[in-house]
């Protein structure tokens, strides 16, 4: 009676890989011929289903499709987030990946063992203007595999310009500055500091943006830290559980903020019901598009350190384009003069247009538009004065998948943040364990 | 699968006759061959994958490639330090879900073989929420009990009552969900009731009533013990729906705020979702042993009540 729908499910999993292919299957036609200059070819682009990237995924298809008539482009969509990871994991393994496809950089990029499922786009003529940076990011010793895709951005403090001079604040360089900005916000009857565990992952910029500030106080922490003798119970790196503990304590939060989304709290930055948001400054592309006359009043400061002269802000590498080892001949061609064409000056105009800049581009090949976001002066300032670090994720491939589970109970008194860092720990421990990380 | 094939053969031409030769030949109705078709989709779809996950489960597996390493899968799975909890989590939820599905199931089942009023339409009523979509139940029922916007704390206040963050408080997600989860599953568990119900022969109310007995007694001492067939039926659908259940909990809450309310389905999907798929091979095998380990004796325990009677 029961062991049917039981085997159904333990099968599930195992047959996952086996119904994916079916049904990827379906969507991406047979390889091309020899190889040419790509025309005649019928190509495949791949972008996660956020609006953004849905947007600017068509812009670029039809600026391309226009340069190059004799090339046509699909545009498909996959989930973003870890479902998306799945999903394109499982197709690169069996070789049915679409022919071009938008991806993180960084750990997530390592973890789709580029080497042997990707094409090696070092020669290419748009690679020599990559910063050194973003080029760190999307290469391996062995080759380099994607494309710049949007601009970079920062994981800091977004915060409301206006409110901070009705209340006459200054922007705080250190933790105990924030907390008595945040006092001051509070008597003012506005949320100090929003936060949205509606959506879980908005949990994790106390912890992921503060790493910046790690790095001023040990430069050579992520390399420890990947080899199994750096942890997030130790300072300097528990100070990031701490600090969000301390504003659940001290009660400088908005009062929905286990239940309410990102965009939610996006909206009370916006309108000034709120005052601070530790977020993606990437986000700014969403206020654009709802609030476009409130856009001038959002800028933003890296999440203080305890001492203002470790005060950093941490910045994450834009996504990148990438072409799997499994499109050859003409379609290669084709899809490498799309990923070229992504960073010619028409595809830059594209990424103007659709993806609101939220930082500096990656590459000296696209220029920010005349008239920008005031939030990336702000961030500008900070790279200018050389007070910027990558996020963790680009230095290192260990990042436990349930940080924003453990930072919601810290950020909502389930548990303190000793604990939390603990579990942390633990979390990390599984993950470098599963990629077989030595030394764990 | 022998069991069930036989079963389903239809009434022939001559039912009597058949009747009369016996169930060697029914068994043999059909020639084997007709057993291929069948056998081969559950071969290929069902005991491959499940044997193969036997095996994954002792691996490292990245999609890209298989490292074999041993049984250190099972060590990291019982380490993890959600596990404790997410097993007392499903056994809290598995036990209470299954009890109320019982105890309200019963309740409807005699309300609706009771002669009232609209009975057909009332029964069509509690049926319906067994029809929907459980990941559309979970959103629909997410946004009725969001704290300042949903409905239910919106009436709550009307009235003056408190008005609980149903799935952000960590003490009352799981028992939130758990409550859907019954809403849900209570027409099945009713609709097994009242077939059990129906099928008592009236001559045993009639002769109970004749010898004197009143409502409670002919509940206590003929339509209880007459349904207990349906009872053990209902019992053991509702604790294995209960001790998989992911699903209502996964759209509902994630199984948060934090870990408050995972059971051993989500840690496990959680822990495929990050690429670890030996890991969430043998976690599956564990959950597999573990309700074998429940639902056999469970099973052969009320199956035997249900023949003594």
């Amino acid at each position: 009676m029961f062991s049917r729908p039981l085997v159904t499910r333990i099968a599930g999993v195992g047959t996952a890989a086996v119904l994916l292919v079916a049904l990827s299957a379906c969507s991406s036609g047979g390889s091309g011929g020899g190889s040419g200059d790509g025309s005649g070819a019928s190509i495949t682009f791949t972008v996660d289903n956020s609006p953004a990237s849905l947007a600017s995924g068509k812009a670029l298809i039809t600026a391309f499709e226009k340069a190059n008539p004799k090339i046509t482009v699909k545009l498909g969509t996959r989930p973003g987030g870890t479902d998306g990871d799945n999903l394109i994991k499982t197709r690169l393994s069996t070789g049915d990946m679409d022919d071009v496809f938008l991806y993180n950089s960084g750990s997530l990029l390592q973890a789709l063992h580029p080497d042997s499922t990707l094409v090696d786009l070092k020669g290419q003529s748009w690679t020599g203007s990559l910063t050194k940076e973003f080029t760190t990011v999307v290469s391996t010793d062995k080759g380099l595999y994607g494309a710049p895709w949007g601009t970079s951005f920062g994981g800091a403090v977004m915060y409301n310009k206006a409110v901070y001079a009705k209340l006459g604040l200054s922007v705080p360089t250190s933790w105990s500055e924030f907390i008595s900005n945040s006092e001051k916000i509070k008597a003012a009857g506005i949320a100090p500091v929003i936060q949205t565990f509606g959506d879980t992952w908005t949990s994790q910029l106390f912890v992921l943006g503060d790493f910046a500030n790690v790095l001023a106080q040990q430069p050579d922490w992520a390399t420890s830290y990947t080899a199994n003798k750096e942890k997030y119970t130790s300072a300097p790196a528990v100070d990031s559980f701490d600090h969000q503990a301390e504003v659940y304590s001290k009660g400088l939060m908005n009062k929905d903020f286990a239940s309410a989304t990102n965009v939610a709290g996006l909206k009370m930055l916006a309108e000034g019901t709120g005052a601070q948001y530790p977020m993606l400054t990437s986000t700014i592309a969403t206020i654009q598009q709802n609030y476009p006359d409130k856009v001038k009043d959002i800028g933003v400061f890296a999440i203080p350190a305890d001492n203002a002269s470790d005060t950093q802000l941490t910045i994450w590498e834009p996504n990148a384009l990438y072409i799997p080892k499994s499109t050859t001949g003409n379609k290669l061609a084709a899809a490498e003069k799309l990923v070229a064409f992504a960073n010619s000056k028409d595809g830059c105009a594209v990424q103007n247009a659709e993806l609101t800049p939220a930082g500096p581009y990656a590459t000296s090949d696209c220029t920010l538009p005349s008239t920008v976001p005031p939030l990336i002066g702000d961030l500008q300032k900070y790279i200018d004065d050389k007070k910027v670090a990558p996020a963790l994720e680009f230095l290192s491939p260990i990042k436990g998948p349930n940080l924003e589970k453990i930072t919601v109970q810290v950020g909502s008194g389930i548990s303190s943040a000793s604990a939390g860092a603990k579990l942390y720990d633990q979390d990390v421990k599984q993950q470098a364990q599963q990629l077989g990380i030595p030394g764990w | 699968m022998t069991a069930t094939l036989t079963r389903a053969v239809p009434p022939t031409r001559t039912p009597k006759e058949q009747f009369k030769r016996g169930r060697r030949s029914r068994a043999s109705f059909y020639p084997s061959w007709f057993y291929i078709p069948a056998s081969a989709l559950y071969v290929v779809l069902f005991a491959v994958p499940t044997f193969a996950s036997f095996y994954f489960a002792l691996t490292r597996w990245t999609l890209f490639d298989v490292t074999f390493i041993g049984f250190q899968n099972f060590v990291q799975f019982f380490q993890d330090p959600q596990l404790t909890q997410g097993f007392i989590h499903t056994f809290e939820y598995g036990f209470v879900t299954s009890a109320a599905k019982v105890v309200i199931g019963l309740a409807l089942a005699l309300l609706l073989t009771s002669p009232i009023l609209g009975r057909g339409y009332l029964r069509a009523v509690v049926f319906f929420p067994v029809l929907v979509s459980t990941i559309g139940i979970g959103i629909t029922f997410k946004a009725l009990l969001d704290p300042f916007h949903g409905i239910v704390n919106g009436a709550l206040g009307l009235v003056g009552l408190p008005q609980p963050g149903w799935l952000t408080d960590p003490n009352l997600a799981l028992w939130s969900v758990a409550a859907v989860d019954i809403w849900k599953g209570v027409g099945i568990a009713t609709l097994i009731f009242i077939a059990g119900i129906v099928a008592i022969p009236q001559e045993y109310v009639e002769a109970a009533k004749v010898d004197g007995a009143g409502s409670w007694k002919v509940f206590t001492s003929v339509t209880l013990p007459l349904s207990r067939p349906a009872m053990g039926t209902v019992i053991i659908l509702s604790l294995i729906g209960g001790l998989r259940s992911f699903d209502l909990i996964w759209a509902m809450t994630g199984g948060g705020p934090g870990f408050t309310s995972d059971v051993i389905a989500s840690v496990i999907y959680k822990q495929y979702q990050s690429g670890f798929y030996g890991l969430s091979t043998a976690g599956n095998v564990v959950l597999f042993v573990v309700v074998t380990a429940i639902m056999v004796p469970l099973s052969a325990f009320l199956n035997r009540k249900g023949k003594d009677l």
